[in-house]
């Protein structure tokens, strides 16, 4: 990878005013952000812009990808592992509806990216222009903010304002729309990094009342339950949640998004909330006094049917977004803020505690699931192999130390809750959005912002024939990802339900798959496919020791289910187990 | 809580190309029609102040109100049921000439609704009133007997009986 610059040399060197164009101050104003990598696709509104990359390409590294969806996946996996702003960059009209899916995908994950599209000349806008599309008006309700941009001395100001936006509160995705005569312009560039803006609180005023009374609350609990999500991996508070578990000995989920936030292995983590998580968790929120909300918005994957959620328990909710406090679950109690401010206010005020009946029956419920599901999953005596083994198998040569990017179906509920995180922000995957296609790409963009982890996408063999081009990236970049599709030859999730609801009508669920490997190897990408049992645990070991890329396809099960489920409008301790 | 109620929704926002599609948006989503909306400029200089009625629950008209008060360019929403606001709408009539002079009727309606006429000319005249949204309804239906050329109604603005703490809230977030 390219020079770093350092955030004080960049700002020293934009310190002065200088005559320059549009397009040139948009890469400083990057560059002034400690912008390292972007992701990208060219086309004629934003050719002024890729005219300065390419006069800048020692200080800032601009990738390719092979569709404008996968710069916008990149950029999330990109911000996902290291908590930075992603940037994904596309021409007008079709570049930029391309980003759509990736934006939307941000936008519920609350991931940190700033999008800037070219945009026609601005007498042109509303003519029906070449590539001209209205990417404001699309992009409106899955933004957190957009702008377009008509000056080119509009541009250190917004862009700014942008960055700022991105990253503070709760993140989220902005889009900022720049008309191709604004790229041109020639100003006096001055950059001044945004500090507030009147009319947006980013993080609302804690109420040290809610705080004691929270407290108040946990202290007297006989049964407490914390299910914390996304929101302490945004805010920092791992280490802060950690204590506060420890201290009170209080036993904590989590939903898919917050998953890695607390290691896998610790003694207090009892798994995954949710449609597809742990049986003990689900059933148990139905049987908890004091249900502990940390950082997490009560998706209905999460809740199942709300007007049997958790109706015996006092609900104590922890957010940063006033417009989640009651949206779906009502509370007794909300902490407004940063969960990591307010955790660290709580914490001297809990009791030293341990709750070891209550925890008991975390333990036994677990071990009903593992008799009815994970032996079976992990340790199979069929012939066929099963996705939670290819896990296992990750799980024992990773050490768990991997970060997994999986995309959308079975494969990514098998990767969730079966693998090992002892490191946090590693697990990566589009949660709210569920889209397929999201791995390849966001595994590109987490590697290249983490180059010394190992990064392990999990895919179906659906969802990766989504964005497989993305392949190319991969080759001209030479990132070096571990690419594991699990192959049932169906949209697995898809015909589960059909299994389940449909009466087995296997509607356009069958796929007839290409020849994965020989793709692979079309792009010199090492690649092997597993059928049998004996052969997984070579095959991953020879994946983790490739220094490049690797492809690894394994043949699995056809007709796999996964449980638990809790299915669509049943209450969460209705949740099955086969 | 769970019955419908009209609803003044007032947002002070930012001046934004754009704002407009996203607030509309956060109805659109959810299927909600609005009654009327109004944008003018409010008693604080450069903050547009939005009056947007609409027919909800209270529990659904809180959890829209977040989602307006959480856009980036809204500096503070407020909602209040009907009778915590002072509030008037406004409406014109176009109507035929020859009806001011052959129905004598008409002149005492206009007299009695302190309506007001606008102009008259030899083919129709034009009447304006202003008032509370059932003064309007009364009028339009005992014009609507002799006949209207055309009939329309300004969406409805309102200041609160209460306080608007917006102003102070403003000078905190100056910092
Ligand atoms: C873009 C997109 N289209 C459709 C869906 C609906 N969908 C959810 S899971 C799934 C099947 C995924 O199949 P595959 O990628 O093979 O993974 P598997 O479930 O077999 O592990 C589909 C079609 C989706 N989530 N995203």
């Amino acid at each position: 990878m390219k020079e770093v610059q350092t955030l004080e040399n960049n700002i020293a060197v934009l310190n002065q005013t200088e005559r320059i164009s549009g397009s040139e101050a948009i890469i400083k104003c990057l560059l002034a952000e400690g912008v390292e990598i972007l992701y990208g696709y060219p086309g004629g509104a934003i050719m002024p812009v890729y005219d300065e990359l390419y006069k800048y390409q020692d200080k800032i590294h601009h990738v390719l990808t092979r569709h404008e969806q996968c710069a916008a996946h990149a950029a999330q996996g990109y911000a996902r592992i290291s908590g930075k702003v992603g940037v994904a960059i596309a021409t007008s009209g079709p570049g930029a509806t391309n980003l759509i899916t990736g934006i939307a995908d941000a936008q519920i994950d609350s991931t940190p990216l700033v999008c800037i599209t070219g945009q026609v000349g601005s007498h042109l806008l509303g003519s029906d222009a070449f590539q001209e599309t209205d990417i404001v008006g699309i992009s409106t309700p899955v933004t957190k903010w957009n702008h377009q941009i008509t000056k080119a001395s509009e541009i250190p100001e917004v862009l700014a304002k942008a960055f700022y936006i991105a990253k503070s509160g709760r993140p989220g995705p902005v889009l900022i729309d720049i008309t191709k005569d604004a790229q041109f312009e020639q100003f006096d560039f001055q950059y001044k990094k945004c500090t507030s803006v009147r009319s947006y609180k980013p993080v609302p005023d804690t109420d040290e009342k809610t705080i004691n009374a929270a407290a108040d609350l946990i202290n007297n609990a006989k049964k407490p339950f914390i299910i914390w999500g996304q929101g302490i991996i945004l805010g920092q508070a791992e280490n802060i949640l950690k204590s506060v578990i420890e201290k009170t000995g209080i036993p904590a989920a989590w939903t898919i998004l917050g998953a890695s936030a607390i290691p896998t292995s610790h003694p207090l983590n009892v798994g995954m909330v949710g449609m597809h998580g742990n049986y003990a968790p689900n059933v148990l929120t139905n049987e908890c006094d004091v249900l502990i909300a940390i950082g997490m918005r009560f998706d209905d994957r999460v809740t199942g049917n709300l007007q049997t959620y958790a109706k015996q328990a006092k609900i104590i909710h922890f957010e940063i977004d006033p417009a989640e406090v009651d949206k779906n679950v009502k509370t007794d109690v909300a902490v407004l803020g940063d969960a990591k401010q307010s955790l660290t206010k709580l914490l001297p005020l809990l009791f030293n505690n341990s709750h070891p009946e209550w925890v008991q029956k975390f333990k036994d419920l677990y071990k009903i699931e593992y008799e009815e599901v994970i032996k079976n999953d992990l340790h199979p005596t069929k012939e066929g192999l099963t996705m939670g083994e290819v896990l296992k198998e990750i799980n024992q040569q990773t050490k768990g130390n991997a970060a997994i990017v999986s995309d959308v179906g079975q494969h990514q509920m098998i990767a969730c809750r079966y693998a090992n995180f002892n490191i946090t922000k590693s697990n990566i995957t589009s949660g709210g959005l569920g889209t397929m296609g999201f791995a390849l790409p966001a595994a590109i963009g987490a590697k290249m912002a983490a180059p010394e982890r190992d990064v392990i996408a999990i895919i179906g063999d659906g969802g990766y024939q989504m964005t497989i081009q993305e392949l190319g990236t991969i080759f001209q970049q030479r990132v070096p990802v571990k690419i594991v599709v699990l192959n049932n030859e169906f949209l697995g999730m898809v015909r589960q339900w059909q299994q389940l609801f449909f009466e087995r009508r296997y509607a356009s669920t069958e796929m007839v798959n290409p020849d994965f490997v020989a793709i692979a190897k079309g792009y010199q990408i090492e690649a092997q496919k597993v059928t049998k049992r004996e052969d997984l645990a070579t095959a991953v070991k020879e994946m983790m020791q490739c220094d490049g890329p690797y492809f690894l396809e394994v043949l699995v099960e056809k007709e796999d289910n996964v449980f638990p489920m809790i299915p669509t409008g049943a209450s969460v301790s209705d949740i099955r187990l086969g | 809580m769970n019955e419908q109620k009209l609803y003044t929704v007032t947002i002070y926002s930012e001046n934004n190309i754009g704002l407009l599609n996203r607030i509309s948006a956060i109805f659109q989503r959810r299927h909600i029609n609005v009654e009327s909306i109004n944008i003018s400029t409010s008693e604080i200089e450069n903050v547009s102040k939005w009056t947007i009625m609409v027919w909800l629950t209270e529990e659904r008209m809180k959890k829209i109100i977040g989602q307006i008060d959480k856009q980036v360019e809204v500096i503070k929403a407020f909602y209040h049921p009907e009778d915590e606001t002072i509030y008037q709408e406004s409406c014109l009539f176009k109507i035929k000439s020859d009806l001011l002079f052959e129905e004598r009727q008409i002149q005492n309606i206009i007299k009695e609704s302190s309506a007001r006429i606008v102009t008259v000319n030899r083919d129709f005249f034009v009447i304006e009133k202003s008032g509370r949204k059932d003064e309007i309804d009364l009028l339009h239906r005992e014009l609507s007997v002799f006949g209207v050329m055309q009939f329309t109604r300004s969406g409805r603005i309102a200041v609160t009986k209460d306080e608007m703490k917006i102003s102070t809230m403003l000078k905190a977030l100056q910092h």
